[in-house]
């Protein structure tokens, strides 16, 4: 029977079909754990006496609490530091693998399991966390859970599901130079809303998303989450076997050539039919920011602040008008004319390698703006090493720019890194609610290479505005769409 | 968990769509490492303002809450839920949810019942008209009654039953174990495993130290 990537994906898994409107019991083949959801989580086992089912599959690290200075010294903030205590505690006790901070496995959960090459096509992923959908993009079924079901896979390895709906999104055409993935998604979400995805798992597709990088595509999948999806994938190709092969849990020998075999199986087939289907030419795509409080209030750059007035809609036109106040906007002002205070290049969205290269590729031999701190946060700690490798940390340093250890960092408001009241960035990461990147804080969205632009010209900017020779330094188009990365 | 069948108790008007979780309980209280005493974490940024819905008296004994569509999107924090019942809200009524915030609402015992825009808007006015109204929530006649609005609402059967019968998740699950297990033993040898630990040679890592802060400044040139 014809089949989407995601059926197929999770009829392989079901362990018990449910009857009678029950779910279906899946099984999960990989489970990461991260210190702010599973404290109860183990509190839950340890009240009901229950061991962890299979710690051979499971993995942990710290990344929410983390502060990116100062590492080897005490975390200042109590409860961070309990709670970090907690997760090491209960490692200890359950015999959960973790990678700490310090350790140069430790990371952004969401970095951790691609780059041991635990995450691959064909499995289930489950994590406390909404941004599990980044493992998607190698074909996997990946969504994130909430604390009861952390403690329900660590005790039984499996999870029970209500069915999802299955949407295609096609992206077509080729990426114009000077945007990239975050782009593709931001354009996404603003089409389809932060509601379309409700209930559906997105299947990424066409020309423009096979051209991308493995990272590239991981962006993408992300924030699946921010179009309310369950999960996001794209099939897998050789861009995905190339990017596992030789990785430390890579398979290898015949188990290698058996999953390659069946991964090779993983794509829709041609006459699958999803629930719904949406289509995007990427030529037509421009640099994207979000002006508001949720990732769906997004535009390219070239436009301005959106006058709530003219939105027909009630709900979208009371949204932005509370979303412009806090933002401290006025309407009509052109995107390309507000000035940041902070610009942070990191996340699970755009924290990996080829995003600090391509950062690195624009801001080479300039100064940042005075008026802007920039912060350059590596989404894992092997990350780091390789930029440090490749002399990527001094180029930011001559920039102006802060060199940081590994976290979450700014991308949300649980550790020292934070804006101020009123304070505005430019992030790559992927959500702008209020308060997210620390009360009253105002978050825009960007790419990247937006970031980049931004933290030289202090407003927010596309490379484009730097002029042309920074548009091609070295000949190569500053897309994300063709670059390559070795293991880190 | 705690049979639900019907739940009776003062209805709060929430006249927000979007409702995100970072809103209904912000990041800086997830760092707490037990389950309970969330109260005072929910909503927390709205709470200051006297106007905000619960700092209204007839508002504040409030456990069930009526809010605009799109509820309990963005990060997938249960404490969401936990701050919801700590505070003592035992329903939640919205057009439309983030499914990670239902999924978590049936698993702790919290309703996240599904009603339309339309019938919304019809126990706002009655809400806020009458503050202090009650509604009740009927799960075994699926229907929500307020004053003389009597509106469906639509929960998924199966989550209906689980909550009815007041079922723990796992206890459920582990009637299988036998399935699973025979799952295990047919698990293809090229998936990963975590442990034997692999991983490329253990480097040190350098901690990274501040620099001379440029301080921020707080932005309102655009006002
Ligand atoms: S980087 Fe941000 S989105 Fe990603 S896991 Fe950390 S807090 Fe969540």
């Amino acid at each position: 029977m014809a089949g989407t990537l995601a059926e197929k994906v999770w009829d392989a898994h079901i362990v018990r079909r449910g009857t009678e409107g029950a779910p279906d019991l899946l099984y999960i083949d990989l489970h990461l754990v991260h210190e702010v959801t599973s404290p109860q989580a183990f509190e839950g086992l340890r009240l009901a006496g229950r061991p962890v089912r299979r710690p051979d599959l499971t993995i942990a690290t710290e990344d929410h609490n983390t502060p990116t200075l100062d590492i080897d010294r005490p975390i200042a903030d109590l409860t961070s530091r309990t709670q970090i205590q907690t997760l090491r505690n209960n490692a200890a006790e359950f015999g959960v693998r973790l990678h700490s901070l310090g350790d140069a496995d430790q990371g952004i959960v969401h970095q951790v399991g691609p780059q041991l090459g635990l995450t691959m096509p064909g499995l289930t992923v489950v994590c406390g966390d909404s941004h599990t959908s980044t493992h998607g993009a190698f074909g996997a079924l990946a969504f994130g859970i909430g604390t009861s079901e952390v403690e329900h896979v660590l005790a039984t390895q499996t999870l029970p599901l209500a069915p999802f709906k299955t949407m295609a999104i096609t992206v077509d055409g080729t990426l114009p130079p000077g945007t990239t993935s975050k782009d593709i998604i931001l354009a996404i979400i603003a089409k389809i809303g932060t509601g379309g995805g409700q209930g559906y798992v997105l299947e990424y597709r066409g020309e423009a998303i096979r051209a991308l990088s493995m990272e590239a595509r991981m962006t993408i999948c992300n924030m699946s989450i921010e179009a309310g999806a369950r999960a996001g994938m794209i099939a897998p190709d050789e861009t995905t076997f190339e990017y596992l092969k030789g990785r430390p849990h890579a398979p290898e020998g015949a188990d290698w050539d058996a999953a390659v075999d069946y991964w090779r199986t993983l794509r829709s087939d041609d006459d699958a039919v999803f629930d719904a289907e949406v289509v995007l030419e990427a030529s037509d795509l421009e640099p994207f920011v979000t002006w508001g409080t949720n990732p769906g209030q997004g535009l390219p750059l070239s436009a301005s602040v959106p006058v709530p007035a003219e939105i027909a809609d009630e709900n979208e036109r009371v949204a932005a008008e509370r979303a412009l106040e806090y933002m401290g906007l006025t309407p009509g002002t052109p995107l390309r004319q507000i000035p940041v205070d902070t610009v942070f290049i990191g996340s699970c969205t755009n924290g990996r390698i080829e995003d600090l290269r391509s950062v690195a590729k624009v801001v080479r031999g300039r100064k940042k703006a005075d008026s802007v701190r920039v912060l350059v946060v590596p989404s894992s700690a092997r990350v780091r090493l390789q930029a440090e490798a490749e002399g990527l940390d001094q180029i930011f340093l001559d920039f102006g720019a802060e060199w940081r250890n590994a976290g979450c960092s700014m991308c949300l408001g649980m550790n020292p890194d934070q804006l101020a009241p009123g304070e505005r960035s430019a992030s790559t990461s992927n959500r702008n609610f209020e308060g997210r990147q620390g009360k009253g804080g105002r978050t825009h969205l960007v790419s990247p290479l937006v970031a980049a632009a931004t933290a030289i010209r202090g407003t927010l900017s596309s490379i484009a505005d730097l002029g042309p020779d920074v548009v091609a330094p070295d000949g190569s188009p500053l897309t994300d769409s063709h670059a390559d990365m070795q293991p880190a | 968990m705690e049979k639900f069948a019907q739940h009776t108790g003062v209805g709060v008007p929430l006249r927000r769509s979007n409702v995100d979780t970072d809103q209904i309980i912000p990041a800086v209280y997830l760092k707490r490492v037990t389950r309970t005493g969330f109260e005072d974490a929910l909503f927390a940024a709205w709470r200051g303002d006297p106007e905000f819905v619960l700092n209204q008296d007839a508002y504040r004994p409030g456990s069930v809450l009526v809010a605009g569509p799109d509820f309990g999107t963005g990060s997938s924090r249960e404490h969401a839920v936990w701050a919801l019942k700590d505070y003592g809200f035992r329903a939640v009524l919205s057009p439309r949810f983030a499914d990670i915030f239902r999924g978590n609402s049936g698993k702790q015992g919290l309703l996240a019942a599904q009603v339309a825009q339309e019938d919304i808007e019809l126990i706002w006015k009655v809400l806020e008209t009458h503050p202090g109204t009650e509604v009740t929530v009927d799960l075994v006649a699926k229907q929500a009654r307020c004053a003389d609005v009597v509106v469906p609402i639509h929960v998924d059967d199966y989550t209906r039953w689980r909550l009815m019968e007041g079922l723990d998740d796992i206890g459920l699950t582990l009637q299988h174990e036998a399935e699973i297990t025979e799952f295990e033993s047919r698990r293809e040898p090229w998936r990963p495993l975590t442990l034997p630990a692999k991983h490329l040679p253990p480097v040190e890592i350098v901690a990274a130290r501040p620099v001379v802060p440029t301080l921020p400044t707080g932005d309102d040139a655009l006002v």
